[in-house]
């Protein structure tokens, strides 16, 4: 059961690039994906900036190989995890794996579902019934599955914003359990007026471009995309030629229990979640070299990520940022663009900065990192979750 | 993988909840919605909390602090949930909020409630449970999967018991929108009848079932999960026969030890013939009922059919409204469940006594 999975291939879009290599040409250059909002039809693009991927419906279409009508959410998905299925080479190498597909969304294919609904409420039998008939998560991973051919198991997990951690976890662990050999785990969720107006409403977006772990942050931005992981077990990494980029060596889920979209004032749940995740990889503390911050940019988030990591770490803070200051919270995503940005960097040995860092705040005696750097000897990447309903796990990425 | 039930609570079209007997008085419904039985929820839940909970989270939640306090278990171990749909109710009150209002939605706690983690969540927020905590929202596996997660997690040696439910809800535009999609039966007909029609389309139904699974055995236990299973997509019928068959044979059983087969029949004539033909085939022989005559189809209705399953075992009873007349053997000691939600996910649970 303590068997290692290992991660053969990644696959990311983002506000920041729609594939691997241009998102990281933008975390080594620090150019953020934040901007006026242009690809969302919304009243609100002129007062919340947001990471939108740079591309229209039809352009993703033309990517994806999906129809234009379908959910932006089910192209960002299938870009994404074909670019890992596809990175992996398992699929050409050893066809006859047992595989599987787990991923992760909060919203689904709520985006045709708006506009089905704008026509079924003033008329109910209005509503063109193909926009609605893929509202479901669960309808954008099947589709996204029968395109790549993957059919050993399928499933999909809706932990608000940990969503893609689960969906990690929960690959990771059918492996271990010897019910698949390779599973392409992550998640994704685009850009909706139903996101872009809920947290709206919450009074938790920022109007200007978000400052995670700034002592004047006032809020996050929105982003979308797409991220996934290819795990396999340590039999099939030995089959590849090429070596695994690293090892998936600790996890862990655990609940806040504090409040439906609030953490507790001590971040008892991203406290669990590191600390559960550094018992599992029989890690201590001090063998972290970089963390991978939830840091939305909210006043409630980052002060409580900022004090688990204070009871966790201190009086030795390893290096940190948030992505997400280039990519926008993509919410059920975020966690799979970030495992791979996570990935990336242990097997690159490179540590993003946190963009826009002014003022650290004053509560904390660490300080994101606010430059790109390469570290060779980079050994234990942790990368953090924190959703709505307490929801918070943490992975960490090792090398080999 | 083997898990214990301690105990296991429904809220569903049937009078399942707080219910001594056993489906002795079946509702009947004269069209194609059926709609849960609910209980008065001021006591099962604070009524603090009850304001502002949808009746999918009311309903998931009266039945999961039952299913605890049935177990006698405060605090477990881990929670999970699978649900397709979510809390659909909020999530279209939010919807159209958006729409009618221009996109200034007045507030947030439609949203705040939409999310498909609430019930989960809310849950570890009333018992104040810090454990593992997830939500599957696999379609017509999502039950499954939440099993699954569970007795995975028993065997890891993280967790002792496990809080497991399935649930979804009806809202009136989910029910206007998959009767469009032409899902149901155009004309009226009472639920006991479904399989007597032989016609296109099934009835919709909706419910909460929640368990408490444990790694280890006690007098009081209604019966055991043995194994779970999930088949998506079978090309052909030889397909689906494999699956059962490799089901089986890595449970270490044989057909011959199948005292009772609970198929997710749904009256719907196409959907059923993949019934009918494994009934023909590998099935043959085998004892069974049907169940969606009391719950109606919906993709985690195998979460009501597992609750059936434990009752039955328990109490070593098939209720009269299953028609099965006098039993020929004198234990049902398995129960298989097989389903498969418009053939895109089949599904096996084995459970036994214990």
């Amino acid at each position: 059961m303590n068997d290692p999975v290992f991660v053969v291939g990644v696959g990311v879009i983002s506000g920041i690039g729609n594939n691997v290599a241009e998102c990281l040409d933008a975390l080594v250059e620090g150019k953020t994906g934040i901007d006026k909002i242009k690809y969302l039809r919304t009243n609100h693009s002129d007062l919340l900036p947001a990471a939108e991927v740079k591309l229209t419906n039809d352009e993703l279409s033309a990517m994806s190989g999906l129809a234009p009508a379908t959910s932006r959410t089910a192209m960002l998905s299938m870009i994404a995890a074909q670019e890992a299925w596809a990175h992996s080479g398992l699929k050409k190498n050893i066809p006859s794996l047992r595989t599987g597909f787990v991923s992760a969304s909060t919203t689904g294919g709520i985006d045709k579902t708006e506009e089905f609904l704008t026509h079924f409420l003033i008329d109910n039998n209005k509503g063109k019934l193909r926009d609605i008939i893929n509202h479901e998560c669960d309808s954008i991973t099947t589709m996204v599955a029968d395109k790549l051919g993957i059919r050993n198991h399928i499933s999909t997990i809706s932990t608000a914003c940990s969503s893609s951690a689960n969906a990690i976890m929960y690959g990771a662990r059918l492996i271990k359990h010897n019910m698949l050999d390779a599973v392409v785990a992550g998640g994704t969720d685009a850009l909706t007026r139903f996101t872009l107006n809920g947290f709206n409403t919450l009074l938790v977006l920022d109007g200007k471009y978000c400052r995670p772990f700034d002592e004047n942050r006032s809020g996050l931005n929105l982003g979308e995309g797409a991220g996934y992981v290819v795990l396999v077990s340590e039999r099939v990494a030995s089959l590849l030629k090429r070596d695994p980029y690293c090892a998936l060596t600790g996890y862990f889920n655990a609940n806040d229990a504090y409040h439906q979209t609030s953490t507790s004032v001590n971040g008892d749940g991203p406290y669990m979640a590191m600390s559960g995740a550094l018992e599992m990889g029989g890690l201590q503390p001090s063998d972290i070299d970089y963390i991978n911050l939830h840091g939305t940019g909210t006043q409630n988030n980052d002060s409580s990520e900022g004090a688990a990591i204070q009871r966790l770490f201190h009086p030795h803070y390893p290096k940190m940022s948030s992505t997400k200051s280039f990519t926008g919270h993509t919410l059920g995503a975020s966690a799979g663009v970030e495992a791979v940005f996570s990935v990336l960097a242990v097997h690159h040995g490179m540590i993003y900065p946190n963009l826009r860092l002014q003022t650290p705040m004053s509560a904390f005696p660490f300080v994101p990192e606010t430059a790109f750097s390469r570290q060779a000897d980079l050994k234990h990447v942790l990368s953090n979750s924190v959703g709505f309903g307490g929801n918070c796990s943490s992975l960490i990425f090792s090398k080999l | 993988m083997k898990a214990y039930i301690r105990s296991a609570v429904a809220i569903s079209p049937q009078k399942t909840f707080n219910n001594p007997t056993f489906l002795d008085d079946p509702a009947e419904y004269r069209n194609s919605r059926l709609t849960s039985i609910e209980p008065d929820y001021s006591e099962a839940i604070d009524p603090r909390s009850i304001r502002r909970m949808s009746r999918i989270i009311k309903m998931s939640v009266a039945s999961a602090l039952a299913c605890l306090k049935d177990a006698g278990i405060a605090n477990p171990d881990a929670i999970v949930t699978g649900t397709a749909y979510g809390c659909l109710e909020d999530t279209g009150i939010f919807l159209t909020n958006i729409i009618q209002e221009n996109e200034e939605p007045v507030t947030p706690v439609a949203f705040v409630q939409s999310t498909h983690n609430t019930i989960g969540a809310q849950m570890a927020l009333l018992i104040k449970c810090s454990r593992y905590n997830n939500t599957f929202v696999s379609g017509g596996a999502s039950f499954e999967n939440a099993l699954l997660d569970a007795l995975m997690l028993l065997s890891e040696n993280n967790a002792a018991n496990i809080l497991v439910g399935g649930m979804d809800e009806i809202t009136d535009t989910s029910h206007t929108v998959l009767s469009r999609l032409g899902l149901y039966k155009r004309q009226p007909l009472s639920n006991l009848n479904l399989f007597n029609t032989n016609s296109k389309g099934t009835i919709n139904g909706e419910g909460a079932a929640f368990f408490l699974l444990k790694n280890t055995s006690s007098p009081n236990d209604l019966a055991c999960i043995d194994a779970v299973a999930t088949f998506y997509k079978p090309e052909a019928a030889t397909e689906l026969r494999q699956f059962i068959n490799s089901f089986l044979v890595s449970e270490s059983i044989n057909y011959s030890d199948i005292d009772l087969l609970i198929l997710g029949n749904n009256g719907d004539s196409k959907n059923d013939e993949i019934y009918s033909q494994l009934q023909q085939s590998v099935f043959k022989g085998t004892l069974s009922i049907n169940y969606k005559h009391l719950c109606g189809e919906y993709p985690t209705s195998t979460a009501f059919a597992a609750w059936l399953a434990a009752n039955i075992i328990k109490k070593n009873n098939i209720p009269v409204i299953f028609n099965q007349g006098k039993i020929s053997k004198n234990k049902i000691n398995k129960i298989l469940i097989y389903n498969h939600y418009q053939n895109i996910y089949h599904s096996l649970i084995l459970m036994s006594s214990c």
